[in-house]
């Protein structure tokens, strides 16, 4: 209970003086602003309350695209970092276009995407898959790549074979690593997903975060990116909470 | 932390001599090295080694560290094969035959730590797919006669450096292969959980007989243990001496150890230790990792 205290302190202290500097218009002042371009944490928690429904649909369109573009990643990389790991000459072949892959600016991407898949969750998905894919597969396949060289030795001599090395040892191994990079995708899964809104959408957080943004909606667009971080954190929150669960040894 | 419980009883033992289980495999389990040289690249490890050792009997290695003794147990259990010359294990010169025919103890125990300790013991009957009631089933009935009752669903991490070495040696045991092949089992160990480990082995190996090719730095415990003794040179290692060990595997270690004849015997093999070794032996022992145990 001890740990969260520091935290749980620092937040109230923030939220608080926050609230305390655009009431009073002082921060308004500060950043030479019209007062209702900046919100205090209470008008922002008002217009979350009020926008509710406006907000629970779109935020359940984006998190979705999150969730479905997050799965496939998970899929991918850890199939790819499978292969990778089994073949070197897959390895050989895949490892170099993937580390290019991820140096390719995805907001560049995006609106050719858009092009491509039209402007329903089809480029969404690929965005927030393509962001994701890189750490998993990457942990994934370093955490492979860790085993212990005599423990693959033992289990040679106790028979196991090829299949059996890699469920009974390289799997568990690799377990932890994967979860790292799991987590650090699931924390941007929010940031991309609104990438691929504002590249061509419809509906969806990202939608929303644009058009509060051109109409001075100052405190329903904080509301906006609030939802997004909490559901990228409640993602995170929720592997951290598997890993807990599953990886005992540790 | 838990406390090593201590195994050495003379019930235990007369219990474990008991119920000895036939030789594996039954037929023959002899070892032989023949004119065997290895090296990496241009670097030469292994020079024209020659070594017997018949079935049943326990062959140490000692040598300087780096000498090629590790290689050396990977040749023979067939994880590598030699540049030239040939291992023959129970009949079989081929890598697959020897490798069917071999069960390595790393030299850490390479316990692993999401597996309880009968489901790491158990492992190569898992892996012959028998099922896993089954497989605990059987490595029960070890855990009791080694004096690792209780300990059957402890993970790894929670056991002491001496029982998690039992288990290490189980595990291997059980794989139910002629030949053992143990690198340094004990060498993370404390000096007493060292001595109780080697009495508790020389126990084992009496009521489960096995080929063993032993390789340990430390010639008390090559003595204590083996039948026959080689002392291997630096790299790239030779052998510079071949003993007779004076009482392999005494019930009363403290008295083998201490007998003048064990004495003698140790002088030699630490005279040919520092005469082939190049005075690489000192430095060797001082830089030995001190022990992972959790005494």
């Amino acid at each position: 209970m001890k740990r969260w205290l520091p935290p749980a302190l620092l937040l109230i202290g923030l939220i608080g003086a926050w609230q305390l500097a655009a009431s009073s218009g002082a921060l308004a002042d500060l950043l030479n602003l019209e007062r209702f371009l900046v919100p205090s944490p209470a008008e922002i928690a008002e217009a979350l309350w009020q926008n509710r429904s406006l907000l629970a649909e779109n935020a359940w369109v984006t998190l979705k695209e999150m969730l479905l573009g997050f799965g496939c990643a998970l899929v991918a990389g850890l199939g790819f970092a499978v292969v990778m790991h089994l073949s070197e000459t897959v390895r050989r072949a895949f490892y170099p276009p993937m580390v290019v892959s991820q140096a390719i600016p995805i907001l560049a991407v995006a609106p050719i995407l858009v092009v491509w898949f039209g402007y329903g969750i089809g480029p969404k998905l690929w965005i927030v898959a393509l962001v994701c894919f890189f750490p998993i597969a990457v942990n994934a396949l370093d955490g492979l790549r860790s085993v212990d060289p005599d423990a693959t030795k033992m289990m040679r001599t106790l028979d196991a074979t090829r299949r059996q090395i890699l469920w009974r040892v390289e799997a568990p191994t690799a377990l932890p690593f994967a979860f790292s990079g799991a987590k650090i995708a699931a924390a941007i899964t929010g940031i991309a997903a609104v990438f691929g809104e504002w590249a061509g959408g419809e509906s969806g957080l990202g939608v929303l975060i644009r058009l509060d943004s051109a109409q001075f909606e100052t405190a329903r667009l904080f509301a906006d990116v609030t939802l997004v971080a909490a559901m990228a954190l409640a993602l995170f929150a929720l592997l951290a909470l598997a890993e807990r669960r599953i990886v005992t040894w540790r | 932390m838990r406390q090593d419980t201590k195994m050495p009883t003379a019930e235990a033992r007369d219990f474990a001599i008991g119920a000895a289980s036939p030789a594996p495999n039954g037929g023959d389990a002899s070892l032989s090295i023949r004119d065997l040289s290895h090296s990496y690249g241009d670097l030469e490890t292994i020079e024209r080694l020659d070594l017997e050792a018949p079935a049943h009997t326990v062959l140490g290695l000692v040598g300087p560290s780096g000498c090629g003794k590790s290689t050396l147990l990977e040749l023979i259990a067939g994880l590598q094969e030699p540049a030239r010359g040939e291992a023959e294990v129970g009949g079989a010169t081929d890598g697959p035959g020897r490798l069917a025919r071999c069960a390595f103890m790393p030299q850490r125990d390479m316990l692993l730590p999401w597996l309880s300790a009968i489901d790491n013991a158990a492992l190569a009957l898992r892996n012959r797919g028998i099922r896993r009631a089954q497989a605990r089933r059987e490595a029960g009935a070890y855990f009791e006669r080694f004096g690792l009752a209780g300990f059957e669903d402890t993970a790894p991490p929670e056991l002491s450096g001496g029982m998690r070495q039992r288990v290490a040696f189980l595990r291997t045991l059980i794989a139910d292969k002629p030949l053992l092949a143990l690198d340094e089992p004990f060498a993370s160990l404390d000096a007493i959980t060292r001595a109780e480990m080697q009495e508790w082995l020389a126990e084992a190996l009496a009521s489960h007989p096995r080929t063993v090719v032993l390789v340990t730095h430390d010639v008390e415990e090559a003595l204590y243990l083996s039948d026959r003794v080689a002392v291997l040179s630096a790299r790239p290692a030779r052998v510079v001496d071949e003993l007779n060990a004076p009482t392999p595997r005494a019930a009363d270690r403290d008295a083998a150890v201490t007998d003048p004849e064990f004495v003698r015997a140790r002088e030699r093999a630490m005279r040919s230790l520092r005469e082939g070794g190049n005075g690489a032996l000192v430095a060797h022992s001082a830089t030995k990792a001190p022990g992972r145990g959790r005494e």
